[in-house]
């Protein structure tokens, strides 16, 4: 397979990229920060149900600082469009795309081979800020994660995997759309930006279109007004993924939006087994796996019938 | 034959880059495709690859039909691309191993091929510094070992020695002319450099508008163009009116012009023997008298100027 090849070249470029190592190191303390401030405030504050305490780690936000879990989704995909912002469009520029395509190997396994060496330094990266908060939570609390906590763990693994994967994608996708290196870098941080702070507001905006509320409306038509709002959030891979990993990692919780909140009280709160727990939020999983896949789709196709002749 | 074009048509949206194309190489050979710039060589170069489709038109290279089978075509050909790029960050040595292992050469072999190439182009010294600190002749150089690591049958080279110096140039054409003594590859050529095309091909073909006006040796397309006549260019000292007239009078002359203190005669035959004694009858200093239409340049702007 030339597949291998392509990807071995590539992940060594990756690696030993200077931004990917910037970035990564970044992530790692701000994410460590948060786990530290997290673990002293649960030995400070020990909670009273002490299962999946690990899991807490990720979380809990304290001191002032978000949780890990808000870190990541927050600035895992600049990560994801810094691998793969200039993936295709840099080697068009350099030249090299002539060259390498005259050789005897298939032009998709290229781009995959490409894709695949970034998910793969994805994936290095995720599962090594994972252990060092594995190793700084066994510090903080000095007792190891049981079997259940790891399965949930590794359950949150891949799904940030998904995540980072989609906006690598993203990246890709922009990599080829557009030629210069600095207008697909510019595009990936405003769909970044759009997706992380303003949807949000543009969510609140459209369902205060659609059902309107005032202070005193009934209850129906708040929850008309959230359920909407929560729709139109989940068009955005940060709210997928925010909402699976709460799942994933609150073994306690048990469902999204208003009306389970409002009826919280009346449900046990024993944890769930991960399959339930999966169940739960199997839509927003599904979603966030096929967007990845719709975005690495297009990028493919699109490079698959771009003229090798740019101009 | 090696490669073989047949009524070749490639557009981008509407304007026609290659337009009814038919060309033939055979093995061996070293042919020179002319032309200026836009004329069709490039996107000609990158169909016989099978790195872009055809709209129309039957091609062979090595037997295959690039577009359906673009990999058996590729393993047989070598390119180097106009503009030719490598990874800056990389060294020679790596950017060709890279290339080896896209060919699915096995490292043990391919690291004394890299080493035979590099030596070949002369790039031993620098063999392990990154190619970012390159000079533009180096990169070609470095781009002609990339063409030899895969051992091609036919290597196709576009615009080699566009943008580096004459002696660099001149080194690049002696590298390109042992590589056909060497190992009995084909070569096609691209370049709108005349007289550099002219010193090594074995037969060149114009190109035009995405078409083929003429081809041939350098000799056959210059009696095809000379058709009509011999022209004759004269230089002499103190030439006048009077020198044209004299000259017009002679047996077989058909035109004579004078020109900033130059003399342009059509005529029947080659009449150079004859002018030079009526010159040098007339006391006027003959300085150079010289047939043409017989360069490669010359033909080449006779397609283009009308």
């Amino acid at each position: 397979m030339r597949m291998r090849v392509v990807f071995w070249k590539e992940l060594a470029d990756l690696f030993g990229s200077k931004r990917f190592i910037i970035l990564f190191f970044l992530i790692l303390i701000v994410a460590g920060a948060a786990v530290y401030l997290a673990g002293q405030s649960l030995q400070e504050n020990p909670p009273l149900d002490t299962s999946y305490v690990y899991l807490r780690l990720f979380t809990q936000g304290a001191g002032g600082l978000p949780s890990f879990l808000s870190f990541l989704s927050f600035f895992g995909p600049l990560l994801g469009i810094l691998l793969g912002f200039d993936a295709v469009n840099s080697e068009f520029s350099r030249g090299t795309v002539s060259r390498v395509l005259a050789q005897p190997i298939y032009r998709d396994s290229w781009i995959n081979g490409k894709f695949l060496a970034g998910l793969a330094t994805l994936a290095l990266a995720l599962a090594g800020i994972i252990l060092i908060i594995f190793g700084l939570g066994l510090y903080a609390l000095g007792f190891p994660p049981d079997g259940g906590e790891l399965a949930r763990m590794f359950t949150f693994f891949l799904l940030g995997l998904v995540y980072l994967g989609f906006w690598l994608a993203l990246g890709i996708l922009f990599s080829i759309l557009f030629r210069q290196a600095a207008s697909s870098a510019l595009a990936g941080i405003a769909v970044w930006l759009f997706f992380t702070l303003f949807f949000y507001m543009a969510a609140g905006l459209i369902a205060d279109q659609l059902a309107p509320v005032a202070l005193d409306s009934p209850p129906q038509e708040w929850a008309r007004h959230e359920a909407i709002r929560d729709m139109v959030l989940r068009f955005s891979p940060v709210t997928l993924f925010e909402e699976a990993t709460r799942a994933v990692l609150m073994p306690t919780y048990r469902g999204l939006g208003i009306v389970q909140a409002l009826l919280q009280p009346n449900v046990p709160t024993n944890p769930l087994p991960l399959g339930q727990s999966l169940l739960i939020v199997w839509p927003q999983l599904v979603s966030l796996v096929a967007l990845t896949a719709v975005c690495f789709g297009i990028s493919y196709v699109l490079f698959m019938r771009r003229e090798v002749r740019a101009i | 034959m090696l490669v073989s074009v047949r009524g070749l048509v490639k557009a981008y949206r509407e304007v026609k880059a290659v337009d009814g194309l038919d060309l033939e190489i055979a093995e061996g050979e070293i042919y020179g495709l002319l032309g200026p710039n836009g004329s069709g060589k490039t996107t000609t170069i990158l169909v016989l690859l099978g790195l872009t489709e055809p709209a129309a038109g039957e091609v062979q290279v090595c037997g295959f039909n690039p577009t359906r089978e673009p990999l058996k075509v590729k393993r047989q050909v070598g390119y180097l691309p106009e503009n030719v790029g490598f990874y800056d960050d990389l060294t020679a040595v790596e950017n060709l191993r890279y290339i080896a292992r896209l060919n699915g050469i096995p490292d043990k072999e391919s690291k004394d091929r890299i080493r035979e190439v590099l030596e070949q182009v002369g790039l031993t010294e620098v063999a392990n510094r990154p190619v970012g600190t390159y000079s533009r002749g180096m990169r070609q150089r470095l781009g002609i070992a990339d063409v030899l690591i895969k051992r091609p049958r036919l290597a196709i080279l576009d615009e080699p020695t566009t943008g580096i110096d004459p002696e660099g140039a001149n080194q690049l054409l002696d590298m390109i002319v042992e590589m056909r003594r060497e190992q009995g590859m084909t070569i096609l050529l691209s370049s709108h450099l005349l007289h550099q095309v002219q010193r090594i091909c074995d037969r060149v073909g114009i190109m035009h508008r995405g078409k083929l006006v003429a081809e041939g040796t350098v000799d056959e397309l210059g009696a095809k163009t000379a058709g009509e006549g011999v022209e004759l260019e004269a230089r002499v000292e103190g030439a006048g009116p009077e020198l044209a007239t004299a000259l017009e009078a002679l047996p077989g002359v058909q035109e004579v012009k004078l020109q900033n203190g130059r003399l342009f005669l059509r005529a029947d035959s080659d009449v150079r023997a004859e002018v030079a004694r009526l010159v040098v009858e007339q006391g006027a200093r003959l300085l150079e008298l010289r047939r043409r239409g017989l360069t490669l340049e010359e033909i080449y702007l006779r397609y283009f100027q009308g």
